[in-house]
């Protein structure tokens, strides 16, 4: 029979969620078993294969001078990296101290600074070494986590769309709720994957799986201020869980350039 | 080898746990010289990211603490400010809230009783190895856990993550015919939670007791999970928004997780054992009959048999989930109005691991200007160690790998999930015998 291919998990600065989607796969959860050998999964098993592993899925972000290290050895034992969530591929909510004082951040939490080490940045895998493939979420879908393994099992590319949320309210066929109620939804530049849930909930959608292939930002922001919105939550919204995204990150430094003028201006 | 020799045990990465940690035990003869459980999950400071940020954002946000109990966070946060705000969530609403965490305590209790713990019990590396000599227990396993992430999905929207939860209620509330396709699948959920409970019950639990102090919530007439007052075996009997004034936390070098005690009684345990210990009277009628034939009786002072705590949790979990939705009538609204205001508001609410704290310093114009977390595992942290001590003795007679196993093991019972390093876990058993 031939070898199992070797499946590892690795995690680095995350909520543990997006490798938890795997176990969450209830139904296909033992054949993924008989289909690779599980040789690096901590929140799993105590079993640890040696490397190399043929497909390595790599979940949070680096933040820690350690971090940055030890993800160029998964790399080195790795024939496939695939990172998987929004820590991963962006670096994650906590890449919100990138735009603040990370020393403060620490005093505000912990009563002894000094016992922290942590890096300035939070910031995504590819950053810091080659990455096959990035599947964004936060979390994951669980079926596009299967599509893009049964993608790498079988030597094909993952089919997984880059289109925005949008789209999928218009395959669901859910009315448009920022056209018809203006509730302010950042499905026209996100990256689609969730199955546009928040539409489907009467809420407009958070921006989870980050930006899509080509987003308008400042675009869409004009429409949520002409929604009501006020600019100060428009940055919020952009700054949450892809925060250091570009698209992402740009708009909100536009936006907030934008009010420091009208600012001066009114003044 | 003589009677006071060293050893060490060391486990440097701690498998099926959530999060990163580390255990260190140094043993001196049979005595625990050193205890030391190390948390090197990178901080993420949540607490400090919260400031500046608006008051409906705090469910959404305080979720992606822990993607294994995100709903726990969404509860604790909605509660916490709705108490500032003075706004009271009611009726169907109220009982939506406590379907959501049947549903999400169904998952977690599952994951651990099955995916994480009960392969210590039988020796196993992990589940898909117990899967192949038992495959009927696993496969009932993984169709319960479904059922409980069935109930999330429906109202969260999604299993990780819910996006339907709101400051004053939910986005969009469900249609009786949506929650009745449920029913089905939590009843066979509830006879498959009883059979399991007595599956576990004839495991061999190792001989251990202590005496802990167990906190938990208290409800008049509600088994705890958004409301109640905090309250002991030891004689705590608090409101929520006292617990500052009885519980202190430290952070020490080892841990990005910082240490919950009791100001003036010191460790304490929360979780599954503690709940049912505290609330056994509040439990189901089903969960109370099987706890009666299997023949665990309260107050249990082993931490190994909180296996069977979240046993009984879980059928009442199922039992209780099928009452709601056959009593459901849809509220008028999906949420109550949502005011703003310059106040300070309090919760505690019990994630599956154990009481989870959340307070919020809002200004009035709804903005997030302090917010203070403290997880049920950090809580649990001095708990875990102290067992880990008393275990000293035996720890020191047995060969290393199965020392090992069996301090893994004590850590376990206690399901740590440490990614919640708002503020956790690999085993170190150092002892220098055979020198």
């Amino acid at each position: 029979m031939a070898r199992k291919p070797k499946l590892a998990v690795w995690k680095f600065a995350s909520c543990d969620g997006c490798q938890l989607s795997l176990l969450d796969c209830e139904d296909e959860l033992l054949a993924i078993g008989e289909a690779v050998e599980i040789a690096n999964f901590a929140e799993v098993s105590r079993a640890v294969v040696r490397g190399p592993y043929d497909i390595s899925l790599v979940e949070g972000s680096i933040t820690t001078p350690h971090d940055a290290e030890r993800i160029h050895g998964v790399r080195r034992a790795s024939k496939v990296l695939i990172t998987i969530g929004a820590c991963a591929t962006a670096g994650g909510i906590q890449a919100l101290r990138n735009f603040q004082d990370v020393k403060e951040f620490i005093s505000i939490v912990y009563a002894r600074p000094e016992y922290i080490r942590t890096l300035a940045t939070s910031t995504a895998i590819a950053d810091h070494v080659p990455v096959d493939f990035e599947l964004r979420g936060c979390p994951i879908n669980k079926r596009q986590l299967l599509e893009v393994l049964l993608a790498y099992l079988h030597g094909r590319r993952p089919l997984i769309h880059r289109h925005s949320v949008c789209m999928e309210c218009k395959l669901r066929g859910t009315v448009c709720i920022m056209v018809s109620r203006r509730v302010p939804c950042l499905g026209p530049i996100t990256h689609a994957g969730c199955g546009a849930i928040c539409p489907l909930y009467q809420r407009g959608c958070y921006g989870c799986f980050g930006p899509n292939e080509s987003p308008n930002v400042s675009s869409l922001s004009d429409a949520w201020l002409s929604a009501g919105a006020a600019p100060a939550e428009v940055v919020r919204v952009l700054q949450t869980f892809n925060a250091a995204a570009h698209p992402f990150a740009d708009g909100a430094a536009a936006l907030a350039t934008r009010r420091v003028n009208a600012t001066e201006q009114g003044a | 080898m003589s009677a006071e020799a060293t050893r060490t045990i060391k486990v440097n990465y701690l498998a099926r746990v959530e999060g990163e940690g580390a255990l260190t035990i140094r043993l001196k003869g049979d005595r625990a010289t050193k205890v030391e459980l190390r948390l090197f999950e990178p901080p993420r400071f949540f607490e400090a990211f919260l400031r500046g940020r608006s008051q409906m954002e705090a469910p959404d946000i305080t979720a992606r603490i822990c993607g294994i109990c995100p709903v726990a966070y969404q509860m604790s946060a909605c509660h916490a400010i709705e108490n500032a705000l003075g706004i009271t969530v009611d009726g169907p609403l109220r009982t939506l809230r406590r379907l959501l965490y049947c549903g999400e305590w169904i998952e977690s209790h599952v994951l651990h009783m099955f995916l994480l713990h009960a392969p210590d019990f039988l020796g196993y590396d992990d589940a898909l190895a117990m899967a192949k000599d038992h495959p009927e227990i696993v496969k009932r396993a993984l169709r319960m856990k479904k059922a409980g992430n069935a109930v999330v999905a429906m109202l969260g929207g999604r299993e990780i993550h819910p996006i339907n939860v709101r400051i004053g209620g939910f986005y969009r509330v469900p249609a009786r015919s949506e929650l009745n396709q449920l029913t089905e699948e939590l009843k066979w959920g509830r006879d498959a939670a009883m059979e399991s409970a007595s599956w576990m019950a004839g495991l061999d639990f190792p001989d251990f007791e202590r005496d802990y102090e167990f906190v938990a919530l208290r409800h008049p007439n509600e088994y705890p999970l958004n409301e109640g007052r905090l309250v002991s075996n030891k004689g705590l009997d608090i409101p929520v928004q006292d617990y500052d004034n009885h519980f202190v936390e430290e952070h020490v070098a080892r841990s990005t997780a910082l240490h919950s005690t009791r100001k003036q009684g010191g460790e304490y345990q929360c979780g599954p054992l503690a709940r049912v210990n505290l609330n056994f009277d509040r439990l189901s009628a089903g969960a109370r009959q099987v706890a009666t034939s299997i023949g665990f009786t309260v107050p249990c002072m082993n931490p190994f048999k909180s296996l069977l705590a979240r046993a009984l949790e879980t059928i009442h979990a199922f039992e209780e989930a099928v009452e709601i939705i056959n009593g459901y009538e849809p509220p008028a609204r999906p949420n109550v109005d949502v005011p703003t205001k310059a106040a300070t508001g309090f919760s505690c609410t019990e994630a599956p691991r154990g009481i989870l704290f959340h307070r919020y310093r809002l200004d009035a114009e709804g903005i997030i200007q302090d917010a203070k977390i403290v997880p049920p595992t950090a809580q649990n942290q001095k708990s875990m160690e102290s067992d880990l001590r008393q275990l000293a003795s035996r720890l020191a007679k047995l060969p290393l790998d199965q020392a090992t196993l069996l301090a893994e093991h004590a850590v376990r019972n206690y399901d740590p999930c440490i990614s919640c390093s708002t503020h956790f876990l690999r085993l170190n058993i150092e002892r220098e015998d055979e020198a």
